[in-house]
């Protein structure tokens, strides 16, 4: 656990106790890991096995079956391009292509200098204001091939 | 510490309280205005927060604080019209608000009784303005039950909930015998709402009558792209659900629930949690509620982005902290499902309609609907339509009128092609079945299914062999691995309809898909897999031409897939503008050579040059005088 700084240890110890009278807490467990850190890595799933007794190679296998766990880091501005039906046939594929074209990574990736990760999500329940993408949380309702590099203007700039 | 409601007498007293404050509220006699905003996803995205914070500003400013209130309410439904303003007790109806309107109307509406009219709906047939919402088309054909007061009360606030008729079912429920509410609901004829549509009732009764711990689960897991009505219901009126969970509970007797919702629904949590912790402060969660004896809690876990948590099985595993990976059954969940004991799943709209048969009695809940599908069915309208949004309507209503009459056909003057429901487990249903009734048993028949009430409208620029594909890359990225014929099938079928719309499909594909189609549906542990195959079946049933325009003509009549158009330019419609050639990032558009200017036109027209051209579409949205084209 040498890569772990103290500070770290102390506050996933602390995410594990919060749920120290639940049955079966892993899945609270690392949601709150993946929110408060952005990641999964090993050394921290070792701990949490530590922590909580459940083997590393079932926290692993929770970790890498579920979409929002991730064992890499994501970037600063993390870019979410709603794939779901209602935005797929409004051009959402051609809007997330933009952002592909323009940030120079593939969905799923995150850019060299760690200020965008790009994600292809699945249906955000936005079907209304189609095609949505979401930055950070944020929802920008209708999107349009030509409104993708101001959006990421602003993001580069830090203003939003 | 909030005041305590423990018996029936004291629910019945804060009921008429509270339904008094709102009937004021709604009909003036409280000599106040209200001002309230819609805070669904849609509207919140459209920053109705901002708006909000702004009216409450200029309200203190005009110091109109005693007079007017400003609250946020649930969806209203009509997401594309959105943000919606209202205003009681007149019952006026601001659509599409920016927060520059806001002076205008507290100026116009609120200080000088003059309603905006420049921020009312107009219909687009009649041309007319229509301040109230009862009198726009899109709300004419509803009938609100599972949406029961979503639009209308503040999510956060217990009292309006109280004020609206929440719990009447409840405390009903809870003087009768549990068998009898188990019968009620039979007699109701309420079926899941979450896509299979297995009699509510019936799921109940399987529960066994037994000691041990049980369990209700409400699966708000809400995963079919298209679909968002349970995020409405939760975020518009999360007290209907857990008092639907609590009736549920009580009938199978259970003492605790657990929401799974989706960790992509964060607002509808939250107001989940807001609701639960005041009626824990109440005492309307916890033990002895009301005094009847009946012990109930509940608990909320999230989701972590799988698509197949939403199969009951699947998401019991998920609570229990484990890969979401769906079980065999034998033996279901009613005999071992979460922890090894007894449980029931249902469906948030499930349980949002519960309250309201309790409340007026299984026989009005009966009356609605067809023979063998009773009640309403909420439909999240999106797509290719004009009026975008939530409706929910009598089960019956035929697809005609869903999308013409409270869709308002489809925009743009373009041709309605098909409508799909019923998501990635769904199919495609077209012209020819625009006068089915839309029932659970009918649907089916016509080679769809109902779904969760997803329903996507689609036009003449849709490929469906694209459509098809679309899902199919959707099932083989959820697919959860365990049993080979989806994971693998479901792999085999995308690597051939990616063929066919890449232009490399040969006849043969096409029986190929077919005969893959029938043993993945055949052979799949769970619901994800049997149903997976329905897109392609029922595209191939409806649009086989298309799918043969792809193989044997190398066309793609809709001009969607990549391989199989082109753009061109109209010289003669051309300006020679160059803005096009400006945004092109392959550099593939010039100057024709030899040099020609059409008719009219003052400068040389331009080219597409086919072999650099990536496809982007990045010209046509840039030419202003139409002359850029697929073909």
């Amino acid at each position: 656990m040498a890569h772990l700084q103290q500070s770290a240890v102390k506050q996933i110890e602390e995410i594990c106790d919060r749920y120290k009278d639940e049955d079966t807490p892993l899945m609270m467990i690392l949601s709150d890991i993946q929110k408060e850190y952005g990641y999964i890595p090993l050394e921290v799933q070792e701990l949490v096995s530590e922590k909580t007794g459940i083997g590393v190679a079932e926290i692993y296998g929770v970790v890498t079956f579920y979409s929002f766990f991730s064992l890499k880091p994501k970037g600063k501005n993390v870019v979410g391009c709603c794939l779901g039906t209602a935005c797929y046939v409004k051009g959402a594929q051609q809007v997330i292509d933009k952002f592909s074209e323009i940030l120079g990574i593939k969905p799923g990736e995150t850019s060299e200098d760690g200020m965008f990760t790009l994600d292809a999500l699945r249906c955000i329940g936005a079907c209304g204001i189609a095609p949505a993408v979401q930055i950070n949380g944020t929802v920008y309702p209708k999107m349009s091939v030509d409104k993708v590099a101001p959006l990421i203007e602003q993001y580069k700039g830090g203003q939003a | 510490m909030s005041e305590q409601i423990r018996t029936f007498a004291e629910l019945e007293e804060k009921q008429s309280a509270c339904t008094k404050c709102m009937d004021e509220k709604f009909s003036g006699k409280d000599g106040k205005r209200h001002v309230v905003l819609c805070g669904g996803t849609g509207c919140l995205s459209s920053h109705s927060d901002k708006i909000r914070e702004k009216f409450s500003e200029v309200v203190k400013e005009k110091g109109l604080e005693d007079k007017v209130t400003v609250n946020q309410v649930g969806c209203f439904g009509f997401c594309s019209q959105g943000p919606f303003v209202k205003i009681y007790p007149e019952d006026t109806l601001y659509r599409m608000v920016k927060i520059e309107d806001v002076e205008e109307i507290v100026e116009s509406d609120l200080i000088n009784g003059t309603v905006v009219e420049r921020l009312l709906y107009v219909d687009p047939q009649t041309k007319e303005k229509i301040t109230k919402q009862d009198d726009i088309e899109f709300y004419k054909k509803q009938m609100r039950i599972a949406l029961h007061a979503c639009g209308q009360i503040d999510p956060e606030n217990i009292d309006e909930a109280l004020g609206a008729g929440a719990f009447v079912g409840l405390a009903k429920a809870l003087k009768m015998d549990r068998k009898a509410v188990i019968q009620e609901v039979l007699d109701s004829g309420l079926r899941g709402r979450g896509g299979a549509g297995f009699p509510t009732g019936r799921k109940w009764s399987f529960v066994p009558d037994t000691d041990e711990p049980k369990y209700l689960v409400c699966n708000g897991d809400e995963g079919d792209p298209g679909a968002f009505m349970d995020r409405s219901i939760l975020e518009g009126n999360p007290f209907s659900v857990i008092e639907g969970m609590m009736i549920g509970g009580y009938a199978i007797g259970a003492e605790n629930g657990y929401f799974y919702v989706r960790a992509e629904y964060p607002i509808a949590v939250k107001r989940l949690q807001i609701a639960i912790k005041a009626m824990e402060e109440c005492g309307l969660l916890g033990d002895d509620i009301l005094g009847s004896g009946f012990n109930f809690r509940v608990h909320i876990r999230l989701g972590a982005g799988a698509f197949v948590c939403g199969e009951e099985t699947a998401l019991l595993n998920s609570i229990e902290g484990k890969r979401g990976m769906p079980r065999p059954r034998p033996p279901f969940p009613a005999i071992k499902g979460l922890w090894g004991h007894p449980t029931c799943v249902n469906n948030v709209e499930t349980l949002a309609t519960v309250p309201y048969i309790m409340r007026e009695g299984a026989a009005k809940f009966a009356s609605i609907g067809t023979e063998k599908s009773k009640g309403t069915k909420v439909f999240a309208l999106g797509g290719k339509i004009n009026n975008v949004g939530l409706v929910e309507v009598p089960m019956g209503t035929t697809l005609r009128e869903l999308i013409y009459d409270i869709g308002g056909g489809i925009p743009n003057g373009k041709e309605f092609k098909a409508i799909q429901t019923g998501g990635p487990s769904g199919g495609c249903l077209t012209a020819k079945n625009l006068d089915t009734q839309i029932d659970y048993d009918n649907l089916i028949a016509a080679g769809s299914m109902m779904g969760s009430g997803g329903a996507i409208v689609m036009d003449e620029d849709n490929c469906m062999v694209d459509v098809a594909k679309f899902y199919m890359e959707f099932i083989c990225d959820e697919s959860c691995g365990k049993c080979s014929p989806c994971r693998i099938g479901t792999k085999r079928m995308l690597e051939i309809l990616t063929k066919i719309t890449e232009g490399k499909g040969t006849m043969q594909d096409l029986e190929d898909l077919k005969e893959l189609a029938v043993n993945v549906k055949t052979n799949s542990l769970c619901g994800l897999g049997q149903t997976a195959p329905n897109p392609i079946l029922s595209t191939m049933n409806s649009f086989m031409d298309e799918y043969i325009a792809h193989i044997q003509d190398k066309k793609c009549p809709a001009h969607v897939c990549k391989n199989l158009m082109s753009y061109v330019i109209d010289k003669d419609k051309c300006f020679g503008c160059k803005m096009c050639q400006k945004g092109c990032p392959a550099n593939a558009i010039h100057v024709i050579e030899p040099e020609y200017i059409g008719e009219g036109k003052k400068l040389p027209a331009m080219y597409i040059d086919a072999n650099a051209c990536v496809k982007c579409g990045a010209c046509i949205a840039t030419c202003k005088f139409g002359a850029i084209s697929k073909q």
